[in-house]
């Protein structure tokens, strides 16, 4: 027992000297300096932010986590979403349902159909006269296309595959298209939720992320709630989850009663929240505390 | 106004009601034009050594999610998004730091993100679990306005 946990003590020093070179001190009043590199890529974690964002300037989540953290997520073999991320592959090339169909029947290889993808989700969808957010798309096909049953939004599969679909759009620009259908609509309820004060305690969203990021709340370091990096692999969740079990968190943890996963409440708002962090980098799948 | 004072005024309304004070109610608050609220919401004076418990405790007044505070230099972790409250009783009366406590928009305006501790202006959807509740009762208020009163 001694001798293995000593041995993992050593891979974790060995682990975090090689990232040293992009790595500075962690800094509490605000976002952190460091530069996430994957596999030798850079990911820009900040950007301009567009006019009309009321956040000055765009920070990924990435950046306010511990050095630890953020190790897990610059290394594709430490980072625990991996798992999961190979086992969307291996959905993304399994037949289910009754068209005999898998996904890459008809998209071919997600490393060209998919890259894009997550970056400009969640998008108007004409058939279903509202926003396509990659879990509702994913069901679409399955249903429609592949004529299989639709996965539950915090499935073990859906996660894997909207881990899997997302990847492919890493290091590109999210970029929403509010100009289709009623896209803007959408954004504007979410804008409206995002900005109302719910629960015992009295909080928005915005009063968190939009005044206060770079602080400490206590033991967390509060930071834009970006939405770039999901589906995200939390620690304290022990697994993947996806952005609308993440507002559900936020909603309990202010005492208030929060909408359903797949809500059209939690849809408008992750429009809205997705189009604040327009033009961050995507990084599904991040880790977090 | 001064620890005396209030003592004997704490003293007074124990007094008067002999068998068992009502609590003064969250809508009934007496916030005068100073808005400090000088009287004891139980009519009993606080416990600072309770009062230094809820203001730690996570599911209480987690008063450290948002303030630092040297007192309370045993706990790993306060927050920054309000100020450090050392020395906050020689910068307020304790009639306006229990005006705080109980609904620091009154002091503040409403745009603060400071949550009205016994207050029933709460945020839309609040869970059933705590629906007409306040955050901290009347008794914890008290405790926690006279652990304040310590940070000198
Ligand atoms: C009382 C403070 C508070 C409120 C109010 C709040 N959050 Fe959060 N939120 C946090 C904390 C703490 C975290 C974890 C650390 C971080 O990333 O900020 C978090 C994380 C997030 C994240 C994940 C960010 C990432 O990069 O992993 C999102 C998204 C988010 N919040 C959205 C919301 C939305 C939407 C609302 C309103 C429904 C909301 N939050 C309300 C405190 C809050
Ligand atoms: C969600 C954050 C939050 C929580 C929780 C919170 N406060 Fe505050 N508090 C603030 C902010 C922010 C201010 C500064 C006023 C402002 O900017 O609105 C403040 C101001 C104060 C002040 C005045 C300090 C000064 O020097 O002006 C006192 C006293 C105070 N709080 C006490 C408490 C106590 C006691 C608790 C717990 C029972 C508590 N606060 C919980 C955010 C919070």
């Amino acid at each position: 027992m001694q001798i293995k946990s000593a041995s993992r003590l050593v891979g974790r020093a060995l682990l975090l000297p090689t990232l040293a070179l992009s790595f500075s001190s962690v800094a509490f009043a605000g976002p952190d300096e460091n530069q996430l590199i994957i596999e030798g890529e850079t990911i820009s974690t900040d950007t301009k932010a567009a006019a009309g964002n009321p956040l000055p300037h765009l920070y990924s989540g990435w950046r306010f986590r511990s050095i630890e953290t953020q190790a897990l997520q610059a290394d594709d073999f430490e980072n625990p979403a991996f798992t999961a991320v190979d086992t969307g592959e291996e959905l993304w090339n399994t037949v289910d349902g009754s068209a005999g169909k898998s996904c890459s029947s008809c998209h071919n290889d997600a490393a060209e159909s998919m890259a894009g993808v997550r970056a400009k989700m969640p998008s108007w969808s004409d058939s279903l006269g509202k926003p396509h957010t990659m879990e509702t798309q994913i069901n679409a096909c399955r249903e429609e296309q592949m004529g299989a049953e639709k996965w539950k939004w915090e499935a073990q599969d859906m996660l894997a595959m909207t881990a899997y679909v997302g990847l492919q759009s890493r290091g590109m620009p999210v970029a929403l298209d509010l100009e289709k259908g009623e896209m803007q609509d959408w954004h504007d309820k979410g804008e409206d939720l995002y900005n109302t004060r719910v629960g015992q305690l009295n909080l928005s969203c915005a009063n968190c992320h939009g005044g206060n990021f770079g602080k400490m709340i206590r033991a967390d370091h509060l930071s834009q709630g970006q939405t770039n990096g999901f589906p995200v692999y939390r620690l304290k969740w022990g697994g993947l989850g996806s952005i609308h079990r993440r507002f559900k968190g936020c909603m309990d943890n202010i005492r208030a009663t929060p909408y359903k996963r797949g809500s059209d409440e939690f849809i408008a708002l992750e429009v809205y929240t997705a189009n604040r962090g327009q033009g961050l980098s995507v990084e599904t799948p991040s880790v977090r505390n | 106004m001064k620890p005396t004072k209030y003592l004997s005024l704490a003293i007074a309304l124990t007094m008067l009601s002999a068998v068992s004070v009502a609590d003064i109610s969250p809508d009934d608050v007496p916030f005068d034009g100073s808005m400090q609220v000088n009287e004891s919401l139980t009519g009993k004076a606080g416990d600072p050594t309770e009062g230094r418990k809820v203001f730690a405790n996570r599911k209480l007044g987690n008063c450290l999610a948002c303030h630092a505070a040297s007192d309370q230099s045993d706990q790993l972790f306060h927050g920054e998004v309000g100020p450090s409250l050392d020395g906050v009783a020689s910068r307020y009366p304790e009639g306006l730091l229990r005006t705080l406590v109980i609904n620091a928009k009154k002091v503040f305006s409403e745009r603060t993100v400071m949550p009205g501790f016994y207050s029933n202006e709460q945020g839309a959807r609040v869970a059933e679990k705590f629906k007409g509740k306040t955050i901290l009762t009347a008794q914890q208020v008290e405790d926690v306005v006279a652990y304040l009163t310590t940070f000198k």
